[in-house]
Order: C-alpha cells, then sequence, then structure tokens
C-alpha cells in the first residue's frame, strides 16, 4: 500500500534528495523490473529507425515530411510511456478494482467503432478517426480488456482463499467476458485480432490452473469452428485467399502472394550484416506493403541483415522471459493471469506477425508488438508493460 | 487482505507457466530458425530475387554487323527506318483491350485495324501469322515504314496512343547491290522466341538474347549470328513497385557487330543468277520428246567455285525471293507464299540442299574408281549401244555404239555401256549376288573419298549429305521398309510394283548387278548436291585437293579491323593418282571441244586454245519426272556447277547459261575474243577489301559496266518478280527402283 504513497513523492516532488531516495532499496524504482523495461523500450525506440526507413519515401503518405512516421511514432512511445508509468502507479491491486469500468469503457469503444462512429480501412470497419489526423483501434485495448476481466473473474474465488482452482463458475462467466469483445471485433470483421484474442483467452486458461477439460474443450470448439467455417463458407473469398497464398504465393501471385513473396525478398536478400539502413533496396523500391505497420519487421531483415532480425527476435525473447518470470513470482492469481495473458497475447502477435513476414504464417493485419507504427497498439503494449510491472511490485522483497 | 497467499501460485498453476514458457520459447526458436534458412542459407537466391526486383534494364539493341561481298560491297546493310511499335502489356490495361488504341492507330498509319490486331496478337499453336512469336512483354512492331509525319501525330497525341511507340530503329537491309539476290545464302533475320532467350543464359544466368533481338534463322546470318551481333548497351535503372525509376545502377555500351565479308562476288553473283534464270527460261520453250511437253524447269541451282580454296564465289538458287520480305516482320501473305508449293519453296538453297542423281557428271568419280580398281587408262573397253544384264538390257543415251573406245573417250562421248561393262565386271568380281565376305567395292570406296554421302561442312546451315548407295545403304535401307514391302508383296498383287515388292521383300538388301551398273554412271540411287559436285570438281581441277567450302572469308571489327580470317581448309585428297587426274583433265577439256559439250562451248564460239575449260554433262532420269540437266565444269580458277530439275539434258539444259558465265568471269564474248577489260573477275578475289578510317570498305569501282546479255522470257518478267518462278514439283526425286530408272547418260 505504500509503494503507491512513495512512488507519488518520487513523481511529484523533485527537491533535493530525490535521486537518492529513488535508489533507496525500498525504492519503489528498485522493485521494477528493469530488464524488461529496457528490452521493451529498446525495441521501441530501434523499431522507430525502422518505420522511418519504410516511410520516408512513401509521399503519398508522409504529405511529404519524411520524418513525419518517425516523429508519430516516437510519440507515440511518449504516450505509451506515459501510460505505463500511471499503471504503474496505480498500483496492480487498486487496478484490480477498476477493471470493471475498463471493461466497460473499452465495450463501449467497441460498441462505437461499430456504429456510424467508426470508420473503414482495409475493409475493416474497426476504426475511430479523430480530428488532425488521429485516429484509434479499439480491438487493440479490448485484447487488454478481456487479459483485466477474465483475470479479476477467474482469480476471485481463489485469492479470496475460498477455492484452490478457479470454478466452473467463474470459468464460464470469464469466458463470456471474452467472448462478447471478441463477437464485436469479429463483426467488424477483424479475425486476426480474433484469433489473437482466442489464443490469450487459452493462455488464461492455462494459467489460471482451471480445469483441463475447459482448455481441451475451447481447443476441441476451435478446432471444430475452423472446420465449419471452411465448410459453410462464413469467410469471405480475400480472406481464404490471405490464408492460403502465404503456403504458396503462386496462389495469388498478384494479391496476397505478391505481398509475401516481396517479404520473403526483402528478409532473404538481408542476409547475414544486411543491405545497411535506408539502403534496403525492397524498402526504398516499397515493394513491400504496409511496411511500417503488419510488415515491419522486413525493413529489419533486409536493412540490418540477420543480425538485425535475430536482435529483435532476442529482445522478444527477453521480454517475454522476464514475463513469464513475473508471472510465477506474482504474489496473486490475479497477476499471475494477468501476466500470463500477456504472454499469450505478445508470443502470439510476435509469431504471427514474424511468421507472416517469413512465410510461416498466413498474412494476418497484426502488429508486431512495440515495433509496428500504430497508436493504439503502441499504447495497449505499454500498458500492458505496466500491469506486469505493477504485478512485480507488490511481490516480496529479494524476488 | 491478510489471507492473500504469499504467492498466488499452486504447484498445477506452477507446472502449467513452465509450459507456457516452453510453448513460447519454442515459437521463437521457430521464427529464429526460419530467419536462419531465409537470411543465411538462400540469402543469395533471395538476394538476385531483390536484384531482378528494383533492377530495370534498358537495352539499346547492338546494331548488327554488315555482310560484304569480296571486294567491300555491301550484301547486307542496316537501315535507319521510322518503326511504330505498340506494346500489349499497355494495350491491356485499356479497357476495351485495346481496341480503340488500334482503331486509332490504324487510321493514322493508313493500314487495315485487322491487319495491326493480327500483327499484335500472339502465336500459338491455333493462331495462324502473322502473329508475334517475340516476348509479349517487348513492344511489337507494328511497321516499319512509318513517315515523319504520322511519327509526329502518334507522339503529339500521346493520351490517345497509350504504350505506342514511333522510333528510328536500325533494320536488316537486304541491299541487292550489284543486282545480286543471294537470298538463300544470305539468309533472314527474326525475333527471338522466349524460349531462345531463356535458353541463352549463361552460367551466370545472364541472357545472351534480349527479348527484343532477332536472330538470324537461315544462311549466313543464322551461321555468323553471334559474329555480326555485337552486345547490346544495358542501362540498370533502379526502379521502385511501380516501376518509377529512383536512380541508375550501371551502364554498358552498346557494342556494334562485327561485319563478314565474304567471297561472293556479287557481280558474279548477278551473272550466275541470271543465267540459272535464263537458262531455266530457255528450257521452258524445248520440247521434250519423252513426255511431249515442254520441259518444265520447274528448280535449279549454280554454284561457281574458287578452285584453289573452296571459296564461293556465287551461289545462286531458283526459285527464289525478295529478302527484304522479312524487314520488320514477314506478312502471313508473304509467308505463306515463301513456304508453299505453289512457289516451290523458295527458301530452299537447293545448291546445298537440292539432291538429284549426278547422271554421267559422276563418271569422273566411275573413272577414278576404274583406277584404282586397276583398269587401264589405255586400254580400250566396248561401247555396245547397249548391254544386258541380269536380264535387263541397259542402252546408251539414244542407242548410240561407238564401238571399243578408251575410257577418255568414254567420258567424252559419255559412253554408259563402257561404264556398265566395268562395274559389271567388278561387281562379279566382289562376289555377285554372293558378295564376298571383303568386297573391293572401288565404285563406292572412290566416291565417299570423294565427299559424296557426307555434308561439305559449308558454313551454311541445313545441309544435304546426298547419298551413295552403297551395300551398307541398301541393307539399311531393307531394314527399314522390308515389312512393308513383304506386306505388299502378300496382297499378291501383279502389278509392277507388286512384283518390285515382292523381289525386294526376299532380297532386297543384296545389291544387285542392275544396282552396281546404274550406279556407275550416277543413276539408281544416288543423290549428289550440286556444291558437292562443285567441290569434286575443283579438286579435279586443283591436282587432288578436296577443300571445306566456305562463304566467310573474313570477320571485321566495326572500325575496320580483322578480327579472324576464315582460312581455307584442306578436308583430304582425292584417292587418285597424278596420272589418273591428268587423264581426266584431258577427257573432260575433250568434252568441251569434241564432246558431249562441244556444241554448247567450242561449237558456240568458247576460244578454247586461249582459257581451256573442262567439262562434263549429265543428264539424270527421275522416273515420273523429265530428265534432270546437270553440268559440271572447271577451268583453271573456277568450277561451274548449274543443275535443273526438269531441265533437258546437260548440255542443253545448262550449257549456254555455264558458258556465259564463263564468259562475263574471262572477259569472252560470243565471237571468242578475249578482253581482260571486260573480265567480270579472272582470277577469285584474294585479298581482303581494304577498309577506311571509319570502318567501311572501300570499293574500288569498277572499270567497266556489265552489260548482261539480254534477258528473254516474255513469261518472266526481270526483276525481283523473276524468281517467282511457277509451281512444280521440289528438286529432289522420288526415290525410285533401280528398274525404273535405268539410267542413260550423255
Amino acid at each position: 500500500m505504500t509503494s503507491y504513497g512513495s512512488y507519488r513523492q518520487v513523481r511529484l516532488s523533485p527537491q533535493r534528495g530525490a535521486v537518492s531516495k529513488a535508489l533507496a532499496k525500498d525504492s519503489p524504482l528498485r522493485k521494477l523490473d528493469w530488464i524488461l523495461i529496457l528490452a521493451a523500450l529498446v525495441l521501441s525506440l530501434g523499431s522507430a529507425l525502422l518505420v522511418w526507413s519504410a516511410t520516408r519515401g512513401r509521399d503519398n503518405l508522409t504529405h511529404g515530411d519524411p520524418q513525419y512516421f518517425l516523429y508519430r511514432h516516437l510519440t507515440n512511445l511518449v504516450i505509451g510511456l506515459a501510460l505505463c508509468a500511471v499503471v504503474i502507479g496505480i498500483g496492480s491491486r487498486r487496478f484490480r478494482t477498476l477493471v470493471p469500468f475498463v471493461y466497460v469503457a473499452v465495450m463501449l469503444m467497441l460498441v462505437a467503432t461499430l456504429s456510424p462512429l467508426g470508420s473503414t480501412i482495409n475493409g475493416q470497419h474497426s476504426w475511430i478517426q479523430f480530428g488532425g489526423g488521429f485516429s484509434m483501434q479499439p480491438a487493440e485495448f479490448a485484447k487488454l480488456a478481456i487479459v483485466l476481466g477474465m483475470a479479476v473473474i477467474l482469480s476471485a474465488r481463489v485469492d479470496a482463499g475460498d477455492r484452490e482452482f478457479p470454478p466452473d463458475r467463474s470459468v464460464f462467466q470469464g469466458l463470456v467476458a471474452a467472448t462478447v469483445p471478441m463477437a464485436i471485433v469479429m463483426l467488424m470483421p477483424d479475425a486476426g485480432s480474433v484469433m489473437v484474442m482466442a489464443v490469450i483467452v487459452l493462455g488464461i486458461l492455462l494459467a489460471s490452473g482451471a480445469a483441463n477439460r475447459w482448455t481441451f474443450g475451447l481447443l476441441l470448439a476451435g478446432i471444430g469452428g475452423c472446420i465449419a467455417i471452411w465448410k459453410l463458407g462464413v469467410l469471405s473469398k480475400y480472406q481464404i485467399d490471405r490464408f492460403a497464398a502465404f503456403a504458396n504465393p503462386a496462389l495469388d501471385p498478384s494479391g496476397v502472394g505478391y505481398n509475401t513473396a516481396q517479404a520473403r525478398i526483402a528478409i532473404g536478400s538481408g542476409g547475414l550484416t544486411g543491405k545497411g539502413l535506408f539502403h534496403g533496396t525492397q524498402t526504398t523500391g516499397q515493394f513491400v506493403p504496409e511496411q511500417q505497420t503488419d510488415f515491419v519487421f522486413t525493413v529489419a531483415g533486409e536493412e540490418l541483415g540477420f543480425l538485425g532480425a535475430a536482435a529483435i527476435l532476442l529482445l522478444l525473447g527477453v521480454v517475454l522471459w522476464r514475463a513469464c518470470r513475473i508471472a510465477r513470482h506474482a504474489t496473486d492469481l490475479y497477476g499471475t493471469i494477468v501476466v500470463a495473458g500477456v504472454v499469450a497475447w505478445f508470443a502470439f502477435q510476435a509469431f504471427e506477425n514474424i511468421g507472416m513476414c517469413l512465410g510461416i504464417m498466413p498474412v494476418a493485419g497484426i502488429p508486431l508488438p512495440f515495433v509496428s507504427y500504430g497508436g493504439s497498439s503502441m499504447f495497449a503494449v505499454w500498458v500492458a508493460i505496466g500491469l506486469m510491472q505493477a504485478v512485480h511490485s507488490q511481490r516480496p522483497i529479494g524476488v | 487482505m491478510s489471507n492473500i497467499p504469499e504467492t498466488g501460485r499452486t504447484r498445477r498453476v506452477t507446472i502449467r507457466l513452465v509450459v507456457l514458457q516452453i510453448l513460447v520459447l519454442s515459437l521463437l526458436a521457430t521464427l529464429g530458425g526460419r530467419l536462419w534458412y531465409l537470411q543465411i542459407r538462400s540469402a543469395s537466391e533471395y538476394t538476385a530475387k531483390a536484384t531482378g526486383n528494383h533492377i530495370r534494364e534498358v537495352v539499346e539493341p547492338a546494331v548488327r554487323g554488315e555482310i560484304l561481298d569480296a571486294s567491300g560491297r555491301i550484301l547486307a546493310a542496316n537501315e535507319a527506318r521510322l518503326v511504330v511499335s505498340v506494346s500489349r502489356t499497355s494495350l491491356l490495361q485499356q479497357k476495351d483491350g485495346g481496341k480503340g488504341v488500334l482503331g486509332r492507330l490504324a487510321e493514322v498509319l493508313g493500314m487495315p485495324a485487322k491487319d495491326i490486331q493480327e500483327k499484335v496478337r500472339l502465336c500459338d499453336a491455333k493462331t495462324p501469322q502473322p502473329c508475334w512469336n517475340g516476348s509479349p512483354y517487348q513492344p511489337i512492331p507494328v511497321t516499319k515504314e512509318a513517315t515523319t509525319q504520322q511519327a509526329m501525330q502518334i507522339m503529339e497525341r500521346r493520351e490517345d496512343f497509350p504504350g505506342v511507340t514511333a522510333q528510328p530503329t536500325a533494320v536488316r537491309h537486304y541491299t541487292g547491290v550489284e543486282g545480286a539476290n543471294a537470298a538463300q545464302v544470305l539468309g533472314y533475320l527474326s525475333p527471338v522466341t522466349d524460349e531462345e532467350v531463356t535458353k541463352s543464359a549463361d552460367k551466370t544466368g545472364r541472357e545472351r538474347y534480349l527479348p527484343a533481338d532477332q536472330i538470324g534463322r537461315a544462311g549466313l546470318e543464322s551461321v555468323y549470328d553471334s559474329d555480326l551481333r555485337g552486345t547490346a548497351g544495358i542501362t540498370s535503372l533502379e526502379v521502385d513497385n511501380l516501376g518509377r525509376v529512383i536512380g541508375t545502377a550501371g551502364t554498358v555500351e552498346a557494342q556494334p557487330g562485327n561485319n563478314l565479308v565474304t567471297s561472293i562476288d556479287a557481280r558474279v553473283q548477278k551473272v550466275t543468277e541470271d543465267n540459272l534464270l535464263q537458262a531455266m527460261a530457255d528450257a521452258r520453250k524445248v520440247l521434250d520428246k519423252n513426255t511431249n511437253r515442254n520441259y518444265e524447269a520447274d528448280s535449279g541451282a549454280a554454284v561457281v567455285m574458287d578452285v584453289h580454296t573452296g571459296r564461293i564465289v556465287a551461289m545462286a538458287s531458283a526459285p527464289s525471293y525478295d529478302p527484304n520480305l522479312w524487314q520488320g516482320g514477314i506478312t502471313g501473305k508473304d509467308y505463306q507464299a515463301l513456304t508453299s508449293k505453289e512457289s516451290n519453296f523458295p527458301l530452299l538453297n537447293r545448291a546445298i540442299q537440292g539432291q538429284s542423281a549426278p547422271g554421267s557428271t559422276f563418271k569422273v568419280v566411275s573413272t577414278a574408281a576404274a583406277a584404282q580398281a586397276g583398269y587401264s587408262l589405255t586400254g580400250n573397253y566396248p561401247c555396245p549401244s547397249s548391254l544386258t544384264i541380269g536380264g535387263r538390257e541397259f542402252k546408251n543415251y539414244e542407242s548410240q555404239g561407238y564401238g571399243s573406245i578408251t575410257l577418255e573417250r568414254a567420258l567424252e562421248v559419255s559412253c554408259d555401256t563402257v561404264f556398265y561393262g566395268l562395274a559389271y565386271d567388278q561387281w562379279m568380281k566382289d562376289g555377285g549376288i554372293k558378295p564376298k565376305k571383303d568386297p573391293g567395292d572401288w565404285f563406292f570406296k572412290t566416291a565417299h573419298q570423294f565427299g559424296l554421302g557426307a555434308k561439305t561442312g559449308i558454313d551454311l546451315p541445313a545441309e544435304a549429305p546426298g547419298r551413295v548407295p552403297d551395300r551398307q545403304w541398301k541393307q539399311s535401307f531393307y531394314d527399314n521398309n522390308k515389312d512393308a514391302w513383304c506386306r505388299q508383296a502378300e496382297k499378291g498383287g501383279k502389278e509392277y510394283s507388286d512384283l518390285i515388292a515382292k523381289e525386294n521383300c526376299v532380297d532386297g538388301n543384296v545389291l544387285r548387278a542392275g544396282d552396281a551398273v546404274n550406279y556407275a554412271i550416277g543413276q539408281g540411287d544416288t543423290l549428289v548436291t550440286p556444291l558437292q559436285m562443285a567441290r569434286i570438281y575443283s579438286a579435279l581441277a586443283n591436282g587432288g585437293t578436296l577443300y571445306r567450302p566456305t562463304i566467310g572469308k573474313a570477320v571485321m571489327s566495326p572500325g575496320g579491323e580483322l578480327v579472324r580470317e576464315i582460312a581455307p581448309h584442306e578436308d583430304g585428297k582425292l584417292p587418285t593418282e597424278a596420272k589418273t587426274l591428268e587423264y581426266i583433265d584431258q577427257a573432260t577439256a575433250g568434252v568441251v571441244a569434241t564432246g558431249t559439250a562441244a556444241w554448247k562451248f567450242t561449237g558456240a564460239g568458247w576460244p578454247q586454245g586461249k582459257i581451256e575449260l573442262h567439262a562434263k554433262t549429265g543428264t539424270a532420269e527421275v522416273e515420273g519426272k523429265q530428265t534432270t540437266s546437270y553440268l559440271t565444269t572447271y577451268s583453271r580458277d573456277y568450277a561451274i556447277v548449274m543443275t535443273i530439275s526438269q531441265g533437258g539434258t546437260g548440255s542443253g539444259g545448262s550449257g549456254d547459261a555455264v558458258r556465259r558465265i564463263y564468259q562475263a568471269l574471262y572477259g569472252v564474248d560470243d565471237k571468242g575474243n578475249v578482253d581482260t577489260a571486260k573480265a567480270l573477275l579472272t582470277k577469285p578475289q584474294a585479298e581482303l577489301p581494304k577498309f577506311g578510317p571509319d570502318g567501311t570498305a572501300i570499293v574500288k569501282p569498277a572499270a567497266y559496266t556489265y552489260e548482261r546479255p539480254a534477258f528473254a522470257d516474255p513469261a518472266q518478267p526481270t526483276g525481283s518478280a523473276a524468281y517467282w518462278t511457277a509451281a512444280g514439283p521440289a528438286l529432289e526425286p522420288t526415290r525410285s527402283t533401280w528398274n525404273g530408272s535405268s539410267g542413260r547418260g550423255r
């Protein structure tokens, strides 16, 4: 409880002695997982260069200012860091009490997206446009809402000491809480985000200690659902094309196949050390589409080579490793579930996004955490970092 | 909140968290492995793809080298033409598939829209000419004869003509210098196909041909394509995904192709062509007593060879065509005409592809064979009017007998029965119908040694090898046809051909007496090309050396420097002793002086005392057709061979024409006066032409203008149209059984 107060002092009383206080053994700053923060920060800062390289020649997007996306990306990062700090400041336990409000707010945003307030980009009605070129993709926050909502519901009886594991009733309620936003996002339609959410739900069920039948039942239901969707032709043609062409670009050589082929050429031609920042021929020639967002990894692959691309994998690995560590040491099931949900989220999104660039996963419009350009994603992942740090901060000293 | 456990984890949760962690790490490891595979293992493959992606090569085609005659006159040149091309890619982007653009273009160019549409469609199995057989991404030339005004109209209204360009372009032009046609010798160009472009790639994947290239398809253009081609200039531009240029990666200047100097003399070529056509026209006015209609003279060929080098001074084939028809893509109508039976296949070079029996011109080979077999050159041999061999009667030409005569006289008067007798004698010595194990076969052996039955190796494509019908051939022919013969025989028909089939079915592989004697006078299944005969008679003239015939003499750089000389190549010596050669020399001179060719040479004013000519006439019989006229001759410097299918006798069909060629070469007038000032070429041009500093050949002005005798044939107007001779079967005779083509030579 006191951590909140002292943190406040540090933040709001930058007087003499603040530095020594910040470095003191019981200082809240010392309780943060700095390796995690540093890895995420390096990823986010480094990605600014990649986003810059990918966009500085795209006059139709930058309105003639080559640094437009660099500044926007850095601005997003700063806002994300601020949100992270706020979340840490609120603290895990207090945030837990705020979860219902967060959840409802996100649901309202999602509904607003479907209403005439939302707008359509690339065939998905998943954006809310503000004036001045600002826009928001509420589906990113929905991932947070699912993590938090399920964590609160599943952990309630366990953290209260009533049960050892979440009872079926809680699991069911948690699944309902997850299904509502997933259903709305599916209507947009944003199948990619729904896929991520499904994986988050699975990760949470796994980490919560819920009975195995839930996890496996859900997996079977998911597989059955996929088969049903395939057979019943629910997906539109472009979605099926996109899905199929990743494995065989020849299926759709001018569309999705072209994108994945160009992405692979960009990465493959980078070799060990890459062509040098700003010197990628695939990047400067704009052969890879959506290169600052979905395909940002190809910039690293082409211009920084295997060393640069592997460094991104390594940094993501550090983030996930530290997150798993936090999950294991969390003082309550709520904390464990929140962090495990975030781990599932980050891991799957990274695997899907990079796998798509490498041609081993189907194409889906999913951003690479910390790296892809995009405010909503950047805010969401840094809020997630904040949540994990808050969980980490309340661990016993010495862990 | 005091009841909150120290940690929120039970054992189950801990295990599951470990599982989650392992899952996460394995996902990352998968990505790492795939990354390694793409970036380290497959890096070179993707690097190549990336280069291909962002580098666009703008190609400036190399100017093709010229083909020159021996004095440096240009036979094949390049002309700047305004070429209007259409890009299919742009057309297909139009809403109407480009119909509107092509329609407007047709209006500007004054061509029917249908013509343009046909020109830009792609060739495939179902599409008849005209169509485009080059790369679909390459601009397709629609016309190469646009006027400046038309080009301006197109370039000023660019929005009306998307994908249409009008540019000056170098176009192959066959000059017809000095009136020489030489279409089959020069060959032609046509666009390269995609397949050829792909095939031309070297080890590094660099393609030697460009999609816009034309390549030599026939004649010298084909054989010397790599010399003439040059190297295209390439500017490598860096482009983005929309093809917008964002930089230049490098430039390679175009290297013009080398020039080819040939041994052809344009003026002699013209004389040869004219006289061949004249001879054919004349033959059509002569009544063939055997068929009781005029000779058809459907096709013919003539070769003038330098006897000391084997170089070709002139080579004519009739019917011929205008090689400029290929310029700018041949029209469908023209292509059909060139490949139809109606036109009698003018693309064929009958001097190297036309095979026929040589008739009595073969007797020089038989004489040499007899000498090798040990028959006395001074002895006398009976020349009755006919001989009965194997129950069949073999007659002399017009059933004339000369009593007992020497081989020399037998050559002069072309006595068949003398050679029948010799061949029969040899055949008997070799075991007759039951051949010895190791027969002498002198007549066949000698023919092979004279280079018959094999390609001469001339620097022209698709040469025919001819055929020596020896025992081996007889056997292989039998093996291939036995079944058919036996099937026909089984039907038990009583027709003549049924009886032959029955006989052939039983022992068609055996060389019979009739085969042997017929072969000795150049009949039966013997096939030769005019070039093979020219090579043999050259060897007789030069003392026995068989040269490999050549037309290319030297490859010169565009600057006029020698790149490569194509030196005469000795393929071997005739197997004949010097005294036998002298003997034949004398006999063939006798043919001109007092023999079968005398009426067309000494009898027509040829000054044999001043310029000695040697000749042998041949009249080959072909079943179902009129006789083939064959005349093989040589002087000290030249061998001239002319043959006309269905053209009458050797001397009657070709005598005047060959004499007139010699007259032109040596400056002899019709009365036999020699004026070397009026000679076209008393000796073959030995030196290469001189080249000026700009790389163009310096052509010495001719000392006088050759006046060719008036060309007279009402049915065949002069000029290029004269080459379009009337229909008639191809030169090669249909194969006939020996029974059917018992030959009579003269």
